[in-house]
């Protein structure tokens, strides 16, 4: 064997090595972080399933001596998290359904005629989606409790204050800006000529729109359905600030019900956590490529 | 099949958005009509300015909480993304599991940390202090301590929203720049910031813009800790605080959201900008 042969061989060695080197750091590095990232979830659900004498006699951070479902069984009775849960669903799933409604309709207008007005349009839909909640919430509160509607409409009180409406209302309001945009970009991508062959056979706008444009929207509806629900499921602001009766709030923002004035049971705190987050986190583990997609169509332009 | 949609948005959204702006200049009670209101030009601005003592603080701090998420948390949901683009195994569960936090409401992200910080109960204290002998660190109560201890819970939802972005931008490279690099000889460093980072500018606004806004909406996380008192005052806490707090001034609220909207503009401009420029819809 030459030495040059040698030479060639050793450096070949050497450049894998510090190929495989800093992969085994990179692993390790990742492998810490995820642990580290877990570690909090980990420990909510840990305490959860402790009951509180057995946290009070051997310390939190201890073997469990017993371990058991009474935290979650409080916390279901205690938070009434039946209740609250059905809340949420009565204001999630009405607002999912009118917000996939109104934007795609905006969205199929804009992509579908050249009007002057489709560019401030759309800009005056997702600016609406990007103001942080307070700038509204002052007037929207005072608008509330000023606006009288039928009791039927309103659950009795016959204001759209602490009504179901009145947050359904302002969900659909405030996210059909996101949806909008998304969808108008995607509509884009469909071939104008699909309309156009629609049109000679004879189909109306409702036709093409419902018929056509909307099933080949299916991906970017599915994406869009799965994070309007996380994301209106976890709203905490506009039900804390325009529900006031503790019974009517959704899931999220009754969770504040848990917390005592002078003594906080952690123990049934986490069980109630765990019990709120998992409607999201199974939603996000079955749907993890809707969830993602519709992120980055938001934020990938067309 | 424009109309509705457009009466509700602006019925509900823009007509608030203006009527702050006016409230703001008044001195409305909210309790009789509008109509009891008078006009007082900018006392509001001033007073805020001069005699509402959390206002400095919360305007620090929501400085602070913006300067956390774009220099800290961002860029490490960037290295995070830039990592797990590389083929790498268990690539997929390594994603799953930083973009965990994403999923929770910062409602739930405060009660999980509030586990993970409390004095004699907590996680921390438990493993590498003293708790049976009094020997505690109090993060969520300490005023110098509880705004850094939030925002390390923050940023932990904050880096996974970020690598998800990031992610998409990434796999949207054209493969042959970077090889074309390689082939130049460009050490991994260099090769980022001449090529990879340039092409990623499209979701560098992106991310610019969802930082800026996310971190004037912080709200939910210090309600649930503490009210938003005691070191965690932030703008949005105040605005609340004067319609369902003790304080009821209706013209310091809408002051406040005025200068959320005033800042807030900047990003939303920016995006809008970048999203229509050269647009002929």
């Amino acid at each position: 064997m030459t030495s040059a042969a040698v030479a060639a061989r050793t450096r070949a060695a050497t450049r894998r090595r510090s190929l495989r080197l800093p992969r085994v750091g990179l692993h390790v590095f990742l492998f810490v972080c995820a642990l580290l990232w877990l570690a909090p979830v980990a420990w909510a659900v840990f305490t959860s399933f402790r009951p509180y004498a057995d946290t009070a006699e051997h310390g939190y951070v201890s073997l469990p001596h017993t371990l058991s479902l009474v935290n979650y069984r409080n916390a279901w009775t205690q938070g009434q998290i039946p209740l609250h849960f059905w809340n949420s669903m009565i204001i999630t799933i009405p607002a999912i359904v009118l917000i996939l409604l109104f934007a795609s309709s905006v969205a199929f207008v804009v992509a579908r005629f050249s009007f002057w007005f489709n560019v401030p349009l759309l800009i005056f839909f997702m600016a609406a989606n990007l103001l942080p909640q307070q700038v509204i919430i002052t007037p929207l509160y005072e608008l509330y409790l000023r606006i009288h509607l039928p009791g039927w409409m309103t659950g009795g009180s016959g204001l759209v204050y602490d009504s179901f409406l009145g947050l359904i209302a302002i969900n659909v309001a405030f996210q059909t800006g996101f949806c909008t945009f998304v969808l108008s970009n995607y509509m884009k991508t469909i071939p104008k000529s699909l309309g156009e062959a629609a049109r000679v056979d004879g189909a109306g706008i409702v036709r093409q729109f419902f018929g056509i444009i909307l099933p080949l929207c299916k991906p970017a509806l599915a994406a869009l359905a799965t994070l309007e629900f996380t994301w209106i499921y976890n709203d905490f602001l506009w039900a804390v600030v325009l529900m006031s009766s503790g019974d009517k709030r959704p899931i999220t923002s009754s969770l504040t019900n848990l917390q005592g004035t002078f003594f906080t049971d952690n123990n049934l705190i986490s069980a109630a956590s765990v019990l709120v987050a998992l409607p999201t986190i199974l939603v996000f583990l079955a749907l993890q490529r809707q969830f993602i997609s519709g992120l980055t169509l938001g934020a990938n332009k067309g | 099949m424009l109309g509705v949609p457009t009466l509700v948005v602006g019925a509900l959204v823009w007509f608030p958005t203006v009527a702050s702006i006016v409230l703001s200049f008044t001195n409305w009670d909210g309790i009789g009509g509008v109509g009891t209101a008078k006009w007082v030009g900018t006392q509001n601005y001033r007073e805020i300015a001069t005699i509402y003592p959390p206002f400095w603080p919360a305007v620090e701090h929501n400085a602070i909480w913006l300067a956390f998420l774009a220099f800290v948390a961002t860029p490490f949901g960037l290295f995070l993304a830039y990592q797990l683009d590389k083929e790498i195994r268990g690539s997929r569960i390594y994603q799953s599991i930083f973009y965990l936090p994403v999923v929770l409401s910062f409602a739930i992200i405060g009660f999980i940390w509030q586990l993970v910080y409390s004095p004699t109960q907590g996680l921390i204290n438990n493993i590498f202090e003293d708790p049976a002998h009094g020997n505690i660190t109090d993060w969520l109560g300490n005023p110098k301590l509880n705004l850094w201890a939030v925002l390390v819970a923050v940023g932990w939802r904050h880096v996974g929203y970020v690598m998800v972005l990031y992610l998409a931008g990434l796999k949207a490279i054209d493969p042959s720049l970077r090889e074309a690099a390689a082939i130049d000889g460009a050490g991994e460093w260099h090769a980022f910031r001449t090529v990879v980072f340039p092409a990623l500018k499209p979701i560098n606004i992106v991310i610019v813009v969802v930082t800026v806004i996310e971190a004037l909406r912080a709200f939910d996380i210090v309600y649930i800790i503490n009210r938003g008192r005691n070191g965690l005052e932030l703008l949005s806490v105040l605005v609340t605080d004067n319609i369902i707090g003790e304080a009821s001034r209706i013209g310091y609220g809408s002051s406040i959201a005025v200068i959320l909207i005033v800042i807030s503009i900047i990003p939303i401009v920016v995006f809008v900008w970048n999203s229509f420029q050269g647009e002929a819809v």
